[in-house]
């Protein structure tokens, strides 16, 4: 592993899961499984001392590093980090929002392709998550099944025969598996269906969460559907509920809708995305939240091909570099929230600019 | 109405769709409610939360919970108030010292006691050498702090065999696990 804090060289790429491919990837954006696991001679971290958690960093990391295969990996002291730096991890979706904000010895083992991360001291003392571009839940499964088969050659973990793995949440035991996918839903949330269509999945044991929500709020359409329960259950049971069982129907819905929207007035729908993407590519300033909303609208007009010069993976990448942190990554400073929204506006034009102003939309 | 999870009072009342048992309505306070919009899941003091409430109206009187929320884990020194109140459980033996007030918490939120999945190929091999662990861990830790570090050393030891006597047989290498038991602490 290398002891790694720069990430100016993250910011300017993106991870392998926002390339926009995959299976479903018109409204899959990603797919992630975490496991939760916990050391067996600690205490979960809510009792453990400062030297508990110090301790624990300092022996998983040990542990990690005479992993073979393991050399390329990134390993960061969260505890070092500026607040910048913690949010960028965040806004990547390397490293929770808990242990961004948690207080004491933390780490986070990254991946160079981003694919997999492994977090030290969050509620657990180990998440370990994989995500991957679009529906694609077995591969996810597969991988970090061998990354957590790896971690427990070295690690003695916390396990019950008849619980399971033991979790310093009673919502997590037993497998301590999280199945997530991402799904976007514009259209959905035009035609106003979107609570029918949760609503019809109440009795399945899954849980669905807009993303990115700075208050009540979902903002650009975005969803997550995760397992609730983690007991009773096998690993591949779970991610089968998840993959095969719920987001194929939500899928289809949004399918449905979608067309339905196409049928009702393609020109108006046309429209309507040509001026989100007409918006986004002159604005002179833009607010974050404007730019999800117009971004989602976009999205949609890519994949029902009303809007043909844009990649979907570009505007999956600019939905994670216009937030607040990698903006000022890439800019190279801290910037004030007017300063950001400029920012913003000028990232947006260098990425969206050139189709538009060959006039290919028309 | 107040929060339910604090005194404050109840600004935000949000539906949750995908309960099992149908919409559930929860009660929270700006702040408590801004940390549940927040998360992506649930977080574990909402869901817990919700679980308790649940166990409550099916028959454990409010008399019955004051005493139980006294009740301490030996190992870690959680309170049972604790746990309820944030949702996080202070240790493993903490599934055993509350097991059976544990059990109609898990069946409330997975429906089930049993695990069926993934079985690690090493594990300790009960929950009282894992609580020994952790009391040894404590142990060693004091003995370091008064800077008595032949006590240190001897626990060390007993750790190491305590871990590789609780653990199934591994079918790699096991002198990994002692190399570098010892290596950690000393970094
Ligand atoms: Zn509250
Ligand atoms: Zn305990």
């Amino acid at each position: 592993m290398k002891r790694n804090t720069d990430f100016s060289e993250l910011a300017r790429h993106s991870g392998e899961w926002l390339r926009g491919t995959g299976p479903e990837s018109d409204i899959v954006i990603s797919s992630r499984i975490r496991l939760a696991r916990n050391l067996a001679d600690f205490p979960f971290i809510r009792r453990c001392s400062d030297e508990d958690r110090i301790s624990i960093e300092r022996t998983v990391r040990a542990r990690m590093e005479a992993i073979e295969g393991w050399q390329d990996i990134r390993y960061v002291d969260i505890e070092q980090l500026s607040e910048i730096d913690r949010q960028f991890l965040v806004e990547r979706q390397l490293i929770s929002r808990e242990i961004a904000d948690a207080d004491g010895s933390r780490a986070v083992a990254i991946d160079p392709n981003e694919q997999y991360s492994v977090m030290i001291n969050e509620e657990d003392h180990l998440r370990i998550q994989v995500m991957h571009s679009g529906l694609d839940l077995s591969s996810a499964w597969d991988r970090i099944n061998a990354l957590d088969d790896q971690l427990e050659g070295t690690i003695l973990y916390a396990y019950s025969q008849k619980y399971g793995y033991l979790t310093a949440c009673p919502t997590n035991v037993g497998s301590g598996l999280r199945v997530s996918v991402m799904l976007h839903l514009p259209a959905l949330v035009i035609t106003q269906q979107i609570e029918k269509v949760f609503r019809s999945m109440q009795r399945i044991n899954v849980t669905v969460r807009g993303l990115y929500g700075e208050g009540s709020q979902y903002t650009g359409d975005f969803y997550q559907v995760s397992n609730q329960i983690t007991l009773g259950h096998s690993e591949t049971d779970l991610v089968a509920l998840v993959g095969e069982n719920v987001v194929p129907r939500i899928i289809e819905y949004e399918r449905k809708a979608r067309d339905f929207l196409v049928s009702q007035g393609e020109k108006d729908l046309h429209d309507d995305v040509s001026r989100a993407l007409g918006i986004l590519s002159t604005a002179k300033k833009i607010s974050s939240e404007e730019t999800m909303h117009y971004l989602s609208k976009v999205r949609m007009g890519v994949n029902l091909g009303l809007i043909n010069d844009v990649a979907v993976g570009t505007i999956n990448k600019l939905f994670i570099h216009t937030q607040p942190a990698h903006l000022q990554k890439l800019h190279g400073r801290l910037l004030g929230s007017s300063d950001r929204n400029v920012e913003r506006a000028t990232y947006l034009q260098r990425h969206l600019a050139g189709p538009v102003g060959n006039g290919e939309l028309n | 109405m107040k929060c339910q999870y604090c005194e404050k009072p109840a600004t935000f009342h949000i539906t949750e769709l995908t309960e099992p048992s149908g919409p559930q309505v929860m009660h929270l306070c700006e702040e408590h409610a801004r940390g549940f919009l927040q998360k992506d899941n649930a977080s574990p003091a909402v869901s817990v939360a919700g679980a308790l409430a649940k166990q409550l109206n099916l028959g454990q009187t409010k008399k019955e919970l004051a005493e139980l929320d006294q009740k301490e884990c030996p190992v870690c020194g959680i309170s049972f108030f604790e746990f309820r109140s944030t949702g996080r459980l202070g240790c493993p033996y903490d599934y055993t010292h509350f097991e059976a007030d544990l059990e109609p918490l898990l069946i409330n939120i997975h429906d089930s006691l049993e695990h069926c999945g993934k079985r690690p190929r090493r594990a300790a091999a009960s929950a009282d050498s894992q609580a020994t662990m952790i009391q040894l861990r404590r142990e060693m830790e004091e003995a370091i702090e008064r800077e008595d570090y032949e006590r240190a050393s001897e626990i060390r030891d007993e750790l190491r065999k305590i871990e590789d006597a609780g653990t199934r047989p591994v079918d790699s290498d096991k002198s990994d696990s002692s190399a570098s038991a010892s290596g950690d602490e000393s970094k």
